[in-house]
């Protein structure tokens, strides 16, 4: 199963992960895992999931992401797991 | 599995360090468009170039948003030229309508730069050859996104210099027709040794005859990723300098790989090579010099450059081999004057002479490119420029290239601006001795004596 990466990177405010998880259930996008740190009031969000269900592609779901982002001040970034897996595993 | 601190990585290199994949190159192969009518020529030549790269840019931005990598340039490079219109072109003006129905399939598909407006002459000129080298001028300043190459020279052949000879004259002729434009012809002209059959960067690419009917080949960048990895381990011997080197090529070949591998799957056109280049462009932060500089230079020119330069091509080719399953092109580091703005600044800071480039040119790819030069330079020392260049490349068995801009109405210290990708560039001088005499002469240069291999 092909993943997607999902990185929320922006200053700390109320219902980001809300906002982010609210868009994915709607599109019928599977979470997977999140993990998530604070380093100096920047949020940092990466999250595992599983877009083969979704009517949508994955550009358009990329696109959509970053309006979402957009809305609320922080930079969503929807991305193919392989990039990931290329650059970083041999 | 991936984590945070892995996907932050990757995602700096990106949003930071202006990681990209430079570009995705289709090449076609126009040998079965070939016919002694020109009209149906030029029709079977649009129509080919828009059947196989209908899909070309779509398919590009589709990549670029899924995997998040910007991809800069979507182009296409073609069979050279001068063989495809042999039979139907009578004069150098039948060339000039091909390259004005290349213009037309560039615009239609939507990228933006075609190469193959080209000639292979590296032993002798068939009459296409020359008809082809003679309409260069015409063509390049006919058309926006046609750009031309010519090779004069090989390990194998040695050195055609009547080639060379009427280069310099069609150097000076182009930027003549395009001075309204700073001479911008001139930097769609490339004058090789040695030249790649499947270089994905133009303005030198063309699609070889050896080549299949059609190929993906991905040229690769990062000079701001392989400086940011060598400012965190500054002042570090040189065993750690180069591994730094060589790991931080190897992740950004990688994403050229991933890159190239979709494009083929998604277009069913085959997969050809990577080129490893650390391209460089003007922006601030993509530079090759400025690597330089972080290996400990003051500006790129000072004593040391050609070591430093020799040594970060190698390792970067050291790292990129194993990141990709097929490498190919030019694979070394660029060192375009007018692409890369620390190179204009070490141009103006008196760091950095077209001698000195000369000499860099000898470890890594390319050659002399993008430089400009004062507009009242003489046809035979362009010539000689070239001629230095090609020898270069021919002993070295290595490709070498010169992309001179003689600016027609300014001189020494002034400016030229070219914009977009190829920047602007202050104006060098060039050695003002004459090579008349030895330009002169008829024939060419025999192949050197190490090319005999068999």
């Amino acid at each position: 199963m092909k993943k997607t990466i999902i990185t929320v990177v922006g200053k700390d405010t109320v219902g980001i992960i809300a906002k982010v998880c609210t868009y994915l259930a709607e599109n019928n996008v599977n979470i997977l895992d999140i993990s998530q740190t604070i380093v100096q009031g920047f949020f940092n969000m990466m999250m595992v999931a599983d877009a083969t269900q979704s009517p949508k592609s994955g550009d358009q779901i990329a696109e959509e992401l970053e309006a979402v982002g957009r809305e609320i001040g922080v930079v969503i970034r929807c991305q193919h797991e392989d990039i990931f897996n290329m650059m970083h595993r041999i | 599995m991936i984590n945070l601190f892995e996907v932050n990585e990757t995602n700096k290199m990106i949003t930071q360090e202006n990681l990209d994949v430079r570009t995705i190159t289709l090449g076609i192969s126009l040998l079965d468009c070939i016919t002694d009518d020109l009209n149906r020529l030029n029709e079977n030549i649009y129509r080919k170039i828009t059947t196989v790269a209908s899909r070309l840019v779509a398919t590009g931005e589709e990549i670029e948003k899924e995997y998040g990598v910007p991809i800069v340039n979507k182009r296409i490079s073609v069979t050279p030229i001068a063989l495809v219109g042999g039979s139907a072109c009578r004069s150098s003006e039948d060339f000039v309508t091909i390259a004005r129905t290349l213009d037309r399939a560039a615009t239609e598909v939507g990228v933006n730069f075609l190469g193959g407006y080209s000639a292979l002459v590296s032993k002798g000129m068939t009459k296409a050859d020359e008809r082809l080298i003679r309409s260069i001028p015409e063509a390049l300043a006919q058309t926006e996104r046609v750009c031309s190459s010519v090779n004069v020279g090989s390990t194998k052949c040695g050195i055609d210099m009547d080639a060379v000879r009427l280069l310099g004259e069609v150097i000076l002729e182009t930027a003549e027709l395009t001075k309204e434009r700073d001479s911008l012809g001139c930097a769609k002209l490339v004058v090789f040794c040695n030249a790649p059959d499947d270089n994905p960067f133009m303005a030198g690419a063309f699609h070889g005859v050896t080549e299949a009917d059609a190929v993906i080949n991905v040229g690769v960048s990062g000079p701001g990723v392989v400086k940011h990895a060598l400012s965190e381990v500054r002042g570090a011997n040189f065993e750690t300098l180069c591994e730094t080197i060589k790991k931080t090529a190897f992740k950004v070949t990688r994403v050229g790989q991933l890159v190239a591998q979709e494009a083929s799957a998604r277009l069913g056109i085959p997969f050809g090579i990577i080129d490893l280049s650390l391209a460089p462009t003007p922006a601030i932060g993509d530079s090759v010099a400025d690597i330089l500089c972080e290996i400990g230079l003051e500006h790129a020119g000072a004593p040391g450059t050609t070591a430093a330069l020799a040594l970060l091509n190698d390792q970067v080719k050291k790292g990129g081999v194993m990141a990709s399953s097929y490498v190919g092109g030019l694979s070394g580091a660029f060192i375009p004057v007018s692409e890369d703005q620390g190179m204009i600044d070490a141009v103006r800071a008196g760091a950095l002479t077209l001698e000195k480039l000369e000499a860099m040119t000898c470890v890594c790819s390319v050659g002399l490119d993008m430089i400009a030069i004062p507009g009242d330079t003489k046809a035979s020392t362009i010539s000689g420029i070239i001629a230095d260049e090609m020898a270069i490349g021919m002993v070295n068995q290595k490709t070498t290239a010169v992309r001179l801009i003689p600016v027609i109405g300014k001189g020494v210290g002034e400016t030229v601006e070219f914009g977009g990708l190829l920047g602007y560039a202050p104006i060098m001088p060039v050695n003002q001795f004459s090579c008349d005499a030895f330009v002169g002469r008829r024939g060419r240069i025999p192949a050197p004596i190490h090319s005999f291999k068999n």
